[in-house]
């Protein structure tokens, strides 16, 4: 009996380790993205064990202390450890990363795919406000409702945030979503559903969206990226998380953008860590986009 | 026939332009016009002092507040016509004159971004395609990777910071018009046109970069080298000209988000222009700014992109018929 098990267990490790050895040769790259990935998530659920100082500690003693064996990247204007600001950092990012593109997407996504499913005029109505909101660069329209909404902050996140970085991703869902469900609508299987008296919300939902999955991951990986970034550059400019939370766009701005010239390190890792974590979600996406979708491969 | 065909597309285009301006218009108006709070007695009371409501009514009324909805539309609408878009609530200057004054440094950087990045990423992304899978085609691809990760506004600080170390020098600070000192103005505009530059190329050099091994896969390619055509014209007179067209598409697309780009990066080189402009109406609520801004900005982006099609539809004979 326990032999049959172990061998089980072995039979099953092996098969594991075969999809994992089959997916790092196939797509190198998007797995040194995951790894990255998996590195911050772990970084900003074990914060508080990881960081070496606590990251709001002020310590005037050692303000604008170049990297050393004591403070491995440095510190702020404040005395602030800089290496544990970027490790909290990695919360505040990935969160309103995350958070902010699965509203924007999930909401384009029922736009797009409402409105290909609908058709005519309810379709083309939908399509000229979508393409009214195409109109804006991203971060106009998202310090535009920045403006609108002013803050909300609950539970240490600020909603209007969220809110101000998804509404300029929804229009592009939407736009990529809709095309995507139009291929499927005219499909054979959503005839013969048709045929079978299925109701509108039942096609949409068992057989529409299932069918559309791999383009919404897809979208959804790429505009974690672009979150993150936008999180940042509204940051920077002081619109986004404020003080004295720690974010790599706000550890951008402010005295940092000041200072910089005398301590580069100030600047150099926050923007690093942007860029590393933009770049490991865009190597992440490229690969997702390969493997679920042999169709969009370039 | 052909001519008139051409114009047909063109006049159709424009047509269909103007329903979109109309919307982008109505939505920042009214996205602006649901503030919490009344926005008047906001901004008197951070100017300090006592604040009655007789002044607020005043003020109210010197803004042209205290109109209804749809005439305060009306009369914003009529300003782009007539110049007179109001007067920015923090400032006291007409809006016109705020943007008249910074549009042309913008309009230029955007511009030298733009050249300068086509310039290099066209031949780039030929040469990462023609030697797919090489050692040059994966620098390429990581260096472009680089470019969408990188945020425009710490690459410029990056840069800033290179001069300094290599050279002891910075950017000047003051804007000269290039047609009075042109190495004035472009040894100041250079660097942050270089900064949101990179990652339109980088976006620029992955479009090419695909199209040209999209048309290398064509059938016509591949006549054309069964009949024994040299092969450096198979690439430059078959391949780059047909992969030009989704390049173009993208160009003009990713203008857009160049201003947008400029927006976050004009802070970091002290350029006074429209993106800083609207960073600074937006902090401080001028609603009045923020609408004629985001109405420029817009009107931008859709006319690009009819400009855009114009050249495609130039180059492609099978769009115009299209559509």
């Amino acid at each position: 009996m326990s032999t049959t098990l172990a061998a089980d267990r072995s039979g099953v490790l092996r098969h594991w380790a075969r999809v994992t050895g089959r997916a790092i040769a196939d797509q190198p790259l998007g797995c040194v993205g995951l790894l990255v990935i998996l590195a911050m998530v772990v970084a900003s659920i074990a914060a508080a064990h990881i960081a070496p100082y606590d990251p709001l500690d002020v310590d005037f003693g050692s303000m604008l202390a170049p990297p050393s064996g004591t403070h491995w990247l440095g510190t702020d204007t404040f005395g602030r450890d800089i290496l544990s600001r970027l490790i909290y950092g990695t919360r505040t990012a990935l969160t309103i990363g995350f958070l902010s593109s699965f509203l924007g997407c999930t909401v384009g996504a029922i736009i797009g795919i409402s409105s290909a499913y609908a058709g005519g005029r309810t379709d083309l109505i939908i399509q000229r406000i979508v393409e009214i909101f195409l109109a804006f660069p991203i971060i106009v329209l998202a310090l535009v409702v920045v403006t609108m909404l002013g803050r909300s902050r609950v539970w240490g996140i600020d909603l209007n945030l969220i809110l101000a970085i998804a509404i300029p991703i929804a229009p592009k869902v939407a736009r990529v979503m809709r095309t995507a469900a139009l291929t499927i609508r005219e499909l054979p299987y959503v005839d013969a559903a048709r045929a079978l008296g299925f109701g509108a919300p039942r096609i949409v939902l068992c057989h529409l969206c299932p069918n559309v999955m791999a383009p919404y991951l897809i979208l959804l990986s790429a505009y974690i990226a672009q979150a993150i970034l936008l999180e940042a550059s509204l940051s920077f400019l002081g619109l986004g998380v404020t003080e004295p939370e720690p974010s790599w766009g706000l550890m951008l701005a402010g005295d940092a953008a000041q200072f910089y010239r005398e301590a580069p390190w100030m600047i150099l890792f926050p923007g690093l860590a942007i860029s590393l974590a933009v770049f490991a979600f865009n190597l992440f996406g490229d690969s997702l986009r390969d493997w679920l979708d042999p169709k969009f491969r370039t | 026939m052909k001519r008139g065909g051409m114009l047909r597309f063109i006049l159709h285009r424009l047509a269909l332009a103007i329903p979109t301006l109309f919307g982008v218009a109505v939505l920042i108006f009214l996205m602006l016009r649901v503030i919490p709070g009344d926005i008047v007695e906001i901004k008197l009371r951070a100017d300090g002092g006592q604040v009655t409501q007789a002044m607020i009514e005043q003020e109210r009324h010197r803004l042209g507040l205290d109109r209804p909805l749809p005439v305060q539309f009306a009369s914003w609408l009529e300003g782009f016509v007539t110049g007179d878009l109001g007067t920015s609530m923090w400032t006291d200057r007409p809006v016109i004159v705020e943007i008249r004054e910074r549009l042309e440094l913008t309009v230029e950087v955007a511009i030298l971004a733009a050249v300068i990045a086509t310039v290099i990423a066209i031949p780039l992304g030929s040469l990462a395609a023609l030697f797919a899978g090489s050692v040059l085609d994966y620098t390429i691809r990581l260096v472009t990777l680089g470019g969408l990760a990188a945020p425009a506004f710490w690459v410029g600080m990056l840069i800033i910071l290179g001069l300094l170390t290599l050279f002891h020098w910075m950017p000047p600070m003051t804007f000269v018009p290039i047609y009075r000192d042109p190495i004035g103005n472009l040894s100041q505009l250079i660097f942050p046109a270089l900064a949101i530059g990179y990652r339109f190329a980088a976006v620029v050099t992955r479009m090419t970069r695909s199209a040209v091994l999209e048309v290398m896969r064509e059938d016509y390619i591949r006549t054309a080298r069964a009949k024994g055509v040299y092969e450096r014209l198979v690439i430059t007179r078959h391949t780059l000209p047909n992969a030009l067209l989704p390049t173009i598409t993208v160009i003009g697309l990713e203008f857009a988000f160049l201003i947008g780009g400029l927006v976050v990066t004009e802070e970091v080189f002290n350029l006074n222009g429209i993106g800083r402009l609207f960073v600074q109406a937006v902090s401080r609520n001028d609603f009045i700014l923020i609408q004629t801004l985001v109405m420029i900005i817009a009107a931008v982006f859709v006319l690009t992109n009819i400009v855009v099609d114009i050249i495609c539809a130039a180059l492609d004979p099978r769009l115009r018929a299209g559509r």
